[in-house]
Order: C-alpha cells, then sequence, then structure tokens
C-alpha cells in the first residue's frame, strides 16, 4: 500500500491531530541539516510536498506526458482529463460556481498580473484610484503601481495599526465614485494578520467596486468559499499549498472574466487566427495562452486531495493552536519583539531579536537545523511602518510540532547569547 | 561546514557593536551608496581622494553584523592606501569569501581581514561581507550607486 493510500485511510474525521503520522506523508521532512533534525518553518515562502503529490506528478510524467487540449491521441487525453480534472478539484476546493472561472496561472503573483492586465488595463483611466492595503506583499502593490502609472490614476491605500490590522473605516472613506478595484490580501505574509475580506468585499459592492483577494497565505491555512465571500477575484499559489512550484489560480467570476482583455497571447487561447482577426477562445482558455505546468497543476490537485483528506478545518485548529503555543513561548523570551500582534493571525510569527540583524538569527537558526525567513518577506513598506529593516520569521504548517517550537526558543536564547 | 563561532568571531561582534569610522565624513569628495536588495542592507561610504590616495574613509548605514563589521574593517584597512592598493585588497578579500583563494597558502595582504574566511562556509552571506567593498569600489569610481544584485 503506498503512503498516500494509507494516509487517506488512516485520517478519518474526529481522530486526534496525530502529527508523527502527518509527518510520515513528506519525506523532506527526514533529513538532517547542519547534523540536526530539519525544523522547516518557512512555510509561508514555500510549504513541503507530501508522497502523495510527488507520486501524482510522477504518473504524469512516466505514463501521461504529452500537451493538452490539441491532441486526438492516447495520451493528450489522459492528460487533458487530468489536467481538467485538477480544474474542477480547484472548483470544489474553493466553491467556485463553474471550473471554467478557475485560471491556472504560474502563482498568485501571475494571478495579479493577470487581472491587472486584463480587467485593470480595461477598467481603469486617468483620474481613477485603485485601492490596496498597507500590509501588502509587492506582488499586490507593484502592479497597480504600474497601472496607475501608465493610466496616470491614484494608488490608495487602507491604514493599519500598530497591531497590523486595517483599519475599516479609513477604508470606506477611501472608497467612492473614482475607485475601479480594490486588491487586499486575505492573510499578511509578513504579519500574519487575517484580514475581514467578507467585510470588505461588502463595502466595496455598495459602492459597485470588484475586489481581489491576494490568498497566496489564505488558501494554505483557511477554508476559502469564493461564494460565501463574494469576491470578484481570489487567486493562490500551489507551491504554498503543499503542490510543487508553478501552479496555481486566479478564480474570478465568470462575468467579469468574459469581459477581460486576454493577458497573454498565442496557442490555446484563440478560437480562430488570420491575418487579419484572431477571435477568442472561451474561457478558461482564453486567458491560458501557451503551454501550461501540466505536472504541477495536476500536483495542485492530488495537493488538494490530500488537504481535503487529512481536513481542512482539523488542520486549520491545530495550525492555530500550535501558533498561539509559539506565540506565548516565542514572545515571553526576554529581548524578543513580535511584529503583528493582530487578533486574528494564522501561521506566520514574525519577531526581532534586540538589536540583532534578522540575517545574522537566520544563520545561527540555520546552523540549528531550523529554516526561518530573514529579510523583508517582499513587503518593505510594512518594515517601513514598524521601523525594522527587517524581521525573521518562523511560519508554520501541520506538520510542525510543540517541539520544534521550543527548538527555536532555545536557538532564540542562542542568538541573544552570542550577541550579548 | 565550520562552528557557528568561526564566522561570528569576538573580533566581528565587536566590529558590530563598536563600528569604525561609523560616521558622515565632513569633506568627502567621493560618495556612493550601496543596497543588498535581499536582506535589506544599505550603507554609505565617504571618500576623501587625494592623488589616488585614501587620506580618509568613513561609512554609514544598516546591516547585519557580517555587513557592518566588514565595512568597518574595510574603511581601517584601506585608510592611507593607493587606489591600486585598496583594488588589490578588494580582490583578495572576494576571493577569500568565495573560497577561491586560501589566506594562509597563498600570497596576499589582507592581514586582519582574514577573520572573514568562515564567510566562505555560509554562502548566503558573502554578499554581506563584500556589500561595503562594492561600495568603496563605486566611490572610487565615482558610480554613486551599486546593488549587490547587479
Amino acid at each position: 500500500m503506498s503512503i498516500a493510500e494509507k494516509s487517506l485511510e488512516t485520517l478519518t474525521e474526529g481522530a486526534v491531530w496525530d502529527v508523527e503520522r502527518i509527518r510520515e506523508d513528506f519525506p523532506v521532512l527526514k533529513q538532517t541539516v547542519n547534523g540536526k533534525p530539519l525544523v522547516y518553518l518557512d512555510n509561508a515562502a514555500s510549504s513541503q510536498v507530501p508522497q502523495m503529490v510527488i507520486d501524482r506528478g510522477l504518473v504524469y510524467l512516466r505514463e501521461e506526458h504529452s500537451n493538452i487540449h490539441r491532441g486526438v491521441h492516447y495520451l493528450s487525453q489522459r492528460a487533458t482529463t487530468a489536467y481538467e480534472g485538477a480544474r474542477e478539484k480547484v472548483r470544489r476546493f474553493i466553491n467556485a460556481r463553474e471550473a471554467r472561472e478557475c485560471i491556472f496561472v504560474r502563482g498568485a503573483t501571475e494571478g495579479i498580473n493577470l487581472v491587472m492586465y486584463g480587467y485593470g488595463r480595461k477598467f481603469v483611466h486617468e483620474g481613477d484610484e485603485v485601492i490596496i492595503s498597507a500590509m501588502e506583499h509587492h506582488a499586490n502593490i507593484v502592479p497597480w503601481q504600474m497601472l496607475c502609472e501608465e493610466k496616470g490614476a491614484r494608488l490608495r491605500v487602507i491604514p493599519m495599526n500598530e497591531a497590523g490590522e486595517l483599519l475599516l473605516d479609513e477604508y470606506e472613506a477611501l472608497l467612492n465614485e473614482r475607485t475601479r478595484i480594490v486588491a487586499v490580501t486575505h492573510i499578511s505574509n509578513a504579519l500574519g494578520t487575517i484580514n475581514p475580506v467578507k467585510e470588505i468585499v461588502a463595502r466595496a459592492h455598495k459602492q459597485g467596486v470588484p475586489v481581489l483577494i491576494d490568498g497566496a497565505q489564505g488558501a494554505p491555512h483557511l477554508p476559502v468559499d469564493v461564494q460565501d465571500l463574494d469576491c470578484d477575484f481570489y487567486t493562490f499559489s500551489g507551491h504554498k499549498m503543499f503542490a510543487p512550484t508553478g501552479s496555481g489560480v486566479v478564480y474570478g467570476k465568470a462575468e467579469l472574466l468574459e469581459k477581460m482583455n486576454p493577458f497573454q497571447g498565442g496557442g490555446d487561447m484563440i478560437r480562430t487566427v488570420t491575418f487579419e482577426k484572431t477571435t477568442y477562445a472561451g474561457l478558461p482558455n482564453k486567458l491560458e495562452a501557451g503551454t501550461p505546468a501540466i505536472a504541477s497543476q495536476i500536483g495542485l490537485g492530488a495537493a488538494i486531495d490530500y488537504l481535503e483528506s487529512i481536513g481542512r478545518e482539523r488542520a486549520a485548529a491545530y495550525e492555530a493552536e500550535l501558533l498561539r503555543y509559539a506565540t506565548e513561548r516565542i514572545g515571553s523570551i526576554s529581548g524578543v519583539r513580535l511584529i503583528g500582534t493582530a487578533r486574528e493571525k494564522a501561521s506566520v510569527l514574525s519577531f526581532v531579536v534586540n538589536d540583532v540583524h534578522p540575517h545574522d538569527i537566520g544563520t545561527i537558526l540555520d546552523q540549528e537545523g531550523i529554516a526561518v525567513r530573514a529579510g523583508h518577506h517582499c513587503a518593505q513598506p510594512v518594515m517601513q511602518f514598524y521601523k525594522v529593516p527587517a524581521t525573521a520569521r518562523a511560519s508554520f504548517a501541520f506538520y510542525n510540532t510543540r517541539e520544534e517550537v521550543d527548538k527555536l526558543a532555545a536557538a532564540i536564547e542562542k542568538v541573544i547569547e552570542v550577541f550579548s | 561546514m565550520s562552528e557557528l563561532s568561526e564566522l561570528y568571531q569576538q573580533v566581528i561582534l565587536d566590529h558590530n557593536k563598536k563600528p569604525r569610522n561609523f560616521r558622515k565624513l565632513d569633506g568627502a569628495n567621493r560618495t556612493a551608496e550601496g543596497h543588498n536588495p535581499l536582506c535589506g542592507d544599505q550603507l554609505t561610504v565617504y571618500l576623501q581622494l587625494e592623488d589616488d590616495v585614501i587620506k580618509d574613509i568613513s561609512f554609514e548605514g544598516s546591516g547585519c553584523a557580517i555587513s557592518k563589521a566588514a565595512a568597518s574593517m574595510m574603511t581601517q584597512s584601506v585608510k592611507g592606501k593607493t587606489r591600486q592598493e585598496a583594488e588589490t585588497l578588494f580582490d583578495e578579500f572576494h576571493q577569500m569569501v568565495r573560497g577561491e583563494l586560501d589566506e594562509e597558502r597563498d600570497p596576499n595582504h589582507l592581514g586582519r581581514l582574514k577573520i572573514f574566511a568562515g564567510v566562505r562556509d555560509y554562502p548566503a552571506r558573502v554578499k554581506c561581507a563584500s556589500l561595503s567593498w562594492h561600495t568603496l569600489r563605486a566611490a572610487l569610481e565615482d558610480q554613486g550607486t551599486v546593488t549587490t544584485e547587479s
């Protein structure tokens, strides 16, 4: 019996969270780094891949490798079935109405750029406004800045408080008849804040403004229901939710995707081409030019199967408990300052230690086998807000343990000792 | 992999805490800014260059212990040197931290800078150690701004 089958069989609803059993599913976690067992706490940058997903990718490469959507031959049909099967899994995962609303992209960055090019460039004009928030990743700042620069539009920013929570009254005040789109993150990658995205969407809709949610951190850690949120676009990366790099999704309401311009031109996105004129394919193909990362997207489908097999709600509950423990444990170390203390948080613990530069923290932790991110987390405005050059960030997944948090705490004590 | 203590030696920690020549230089006739976009390190190097001799040098900025200590010791080691001597020292330093020069066997002028040899075991930190040197070179060549990503 394969590991994957075993994991599906043994993890039944209601059972206790057997983290050691879960860890068995992730081969990468079994190694040592610098002579110490790997403690992987960089899940917000990229999460690990379970055996079941690796196996599914291998099946494609060994038995199905071919191009999709254009062959009448056996392999192409199998690959197409697997690829479109992954799309249907994504639809179910985020509860979209139709699979054609789920566009496959390289990751959340490409998803945001697709909406900026396809929707923003068509509907944002001179004097219009685009709203983002103070805690966005560069991927949800720079494309909108580029758009505003090109169109002569204005970028408005929802401010946040010291805890790292968006100020909704200020947001309300920013919304006006010139607002064309709102783009905010579901969970901040630098702070861990869970934003009240349903409320943010509702307020924008009162003004008739569509909302894009950057779900790069949201989709891996929270159940997502795009119909319940009523968001207009939702995008996420596969590699942050236990699938290979190169996979990702941007969901959009069908009527908006229909109205949008294509993102890239090329094969697969056309209906007819002559030198005089091209007519475009319907959704989702109109927005998926060229051969995609087929193995990766099929892997994303398998990752969704995996998440559903272990139970997303239970995984989220375990992660929340682990974050509570880590916040208490790390936050109580003298000299540690937590960056981002919102009431609603997930997965992320950002911190600084006395005046030690986070890069030095990262190197010392690495010597202990502990992988964290040290830097500005592609969120330089957040660093500017807290007046720190960078932070160290531990980010958790459902396969991390309390013992690993204890190791992190011990390693931070060592940092303090070295720099005392 | 060497022990951590070989990277964070007492001298390096000391220069991090009390960086030498850490100020703006009045009378500087060359300045350059250096950025390491990866970790957000940024520093400014001020030079007083006369007849190709570095009469005085200082720096300001923020960064990790390795980059700050490297900048501090860089300023000490090139003060009074000619432009050519400083360039040679940079080449040797750069080769050492990338593991291309054995500071004990190969002829060099590194002296106290040998303390940074441990950086070669931390490839992610080579840019931290060499940022101030890249910035020095930019100042010598009157380039203005450098980044370790270029």
